[in-house]
């Protein structure tokens, strides 16, 4: 990947700048439920303070389906997973790396956040999203890991 | 004992063109500003109504997401220019009415253009990433952070029940469909009146795992309409009138209280279960007393956690109880026997009002070919996301 490309996050709430891709939730300063998006006052407590907070990579997955009707064309079926992040934050996202299958899905197993190129602008911008994905799927490179290229549709 | 209701707090924004606010920071600063004035906070509110014009879907209910979601229930008011002022009646009729004794009325609109949209993408000559919305998405969300389609959210609602029970499996997701195709051969009002096979439901196209198309409800017009009266006119009125009159036993509308995974994926359990708890206590009836129920199944998972939602089963076994044929009509509490919203249809303004026209029509022992014989107590329940629930009890006259 050219170091000359530049790079935005598909979402604010992915961070792309120093060390590893994570994700950054607003934590409340009252009574420290994290929330992703920006929030007036927080839907657990009321408080009205939040402070900007990095999350852990790695999760469960707490539900899956794997989505065929209206897939977006360029993508074509997918697995979509609610993680349960390790501190109790959920995010939604598709598991990545594996086949579209409903066997392919092991909740028992941990899954860890990466990211991968998802679209680029007609400026050449490239947008980076993120997924998650089991360790097994590691060695998969990068364009590999969407695991959206198979023909089933 | 005077009905008198009063106002102890108002705020308003500027009114002018806000480019710097989308609707929800107004509808923020406006309910937050309310509540400060009246020094109270969210968790005092009994109710909330919620008014605007232009904003679709559960409006108010986004504005809770913002101020705190405590699980109370939520009017979305329209009412074109009437609909502020609608918004602060309904709030005034449920303290009227003893159901709560604070609440909050909150109108909103945002009519100019330029001013960030909260939700909506906008239209572009070029395609040049740009955050938008809330989450500062630069491109379409959908198929890339997972699914937002609503048979795929409620497939997942699925999974989730299957991951944290034993004994449930697309085999007794299929079932639900089968038992609903099967209740709505004997409904000349249902959209779909035939029966479908086990397996022809499982080899069906498959919109989202678990989810085959004849377990997802079609798309259908129709409507649904029913009378009220108070008790007081009830004793004027002719002797076969109040003979079939059904009595409204249990009432009961809530909102997601917060739950942390409720704002990446709704959770449709938790206000079910309040609903369904509360309305049991005010109607003092017992799930086992129930002797049919029109549950909101749009899709064939969400009949399932229903049912152990509305304690219709052991905790944790709905997939046990479809396979034993618990919720069909000759079952011990028979579910959706008009078909359903997967064989009924479910033409959506219409549904929460046709499930108690159905529960109705059997405590009336009107029902047909597919009348529960002796029908005395019924229960019905509605899901909208966002989200909405209302659960009704309703009896049959002693008369």
């Amino acid at each position: 990947m050219s170091s000359s490309v530049t790079r935005v996050p598909v979402v604010d709430y992915l961070a792309l700048g120093d060390g590893d891709p994570h994700l950054v939730g607003h934590r409340c300063d009252a009574c420290g439920a994290t929330h992703l998006d920006r929030h007036n006052a927080c839907p657990a407590c009321g408080g009205r303070a939040f402070t900007s907070t990095p999350l852990p990579t790695t999760g469960r997955i707490e539900s899956f389906t794997v989505l065929h009707r209206g897939a977006p064309k360029h993508i074509g079926p997918f697995v979509s997973v609610l993680v349960r992040l390790d501190d109790g934050t959920y995010v939604k996202a598709n598991l990545v790396g594996v086949p579209p299958e409903a066997s392919a899905v092991d909740t028992d197993e941990p899954v860890h956040l990466v990211t991968y190129p998802a679209g680029t602008d007609d400026d050449g911008t490239e947008a980076v999203a993120f997924g998650f994905a089991y360790a097994s799927g590691d060695d998969r490179t990068r364009d590999d890991q969407h695991g959206n290229e198979g023909d089933d549709r | 004992m005077s009905d008198d209701v009063w106002i102890i707090g108002a705020a308003m924004t500027p009114i002018r063109r806000h480019l710097d606010r989308d609707v929800l920071d107004l509808a923020a600063d406006a309910a937050l500003g309310a509540l400060d004035d009246a020094s109270a906070t969210i968790q005092d509110m009994g109710v909330l109504a919620v008014g605007t014009q232009f904003e679709p879907y559960t409006f108010g209910q986004q504005v809770q997401k913002q101020i705190g979601q405590t699980g109370i229930p939520v009017y979305n008011v329209h009412n074109a220019c009437a609909t502020g002022a609608t918004a602060v009646r309904s709030v005034l009729m449920e303290i009227r009415a003893g159901e709560t004794d604070m609440g909050l009325a909150l109108g909103v609109e945002q009519m100019t253009a330029g001013s960030p949209p909260y939700r909506s993408t906008r239209p572009k000559d070029r395609n040049v990433f740009e955050p938008d919305g809330r989450d500062g998405h630069v491109l379409p969300t959908e198929g890339v952070l997972g699914t937002g389609q609503m048979y795929g959210v409620f497939a997942q609602t699925g999974t989730d029940y299957a991951r944290r029970h034993d004994g449930v499996g697309f085999e007794q997701f299929a079932r639900v469909a089968e038992k609903n195709h099967a209740h709505s051969t004997l409904n000349p009002l249902a959209q779909y009146q035939r029966p479908y096979s086990l397996e022809e439901i499982m080899q069906a196209e498959m919109l989202a795992y678990p989810n085959t198309l004849p377990m997802c409800c079609p798309t259908g017009d129709g409507a649904a309409a029913v009378v009220l009266v108070s008790d007081a006119r009830l004793r004027t009125l002719d002797p076969d009138v109040r003979r079939r009159a059904v009595k409204i036993s249990a009432s009961v509308m809530t909102s997601d209280p917060y739950d942390p995974s409720g704002l990446a994926h709704p959770d449709v359990n938790t206000l079910t279960r309040l609903a369904a708890d509360a309305a049991y206590e005010q109607a003092g009836v017992d799930p086992r007393d129930l002797d049919l129920v029109e549950l909101h199944d749009c899709f064939a998972t969400a009949e399932l956690v229903h049912y152990d939602n509305l304690r219709l089963c052991e905790p944790g076994g709905a997939g046990e109880w479809i396979d034993r044929r618990g919720p069909w009509r000759d079952g011990e509490i028979p579910v959706n026997v008009s078909g359903g919203l997967i064989s009924k249809g479910h033409p959506i303004g219409a549904t929460g009002v046709a499930n108690i026209y159905e529960v109705a029509t059997h405590l009336r022992g009107e029902a047909g070919d597919r009348q529960i014989e002796g029908a005395r107590v019924g229960l019905t329940h509605v899901i909208g996301l966002g989200s909405a629930c209302a659960v009704h009890i309703l009896e049959r006259s002693a008369g």
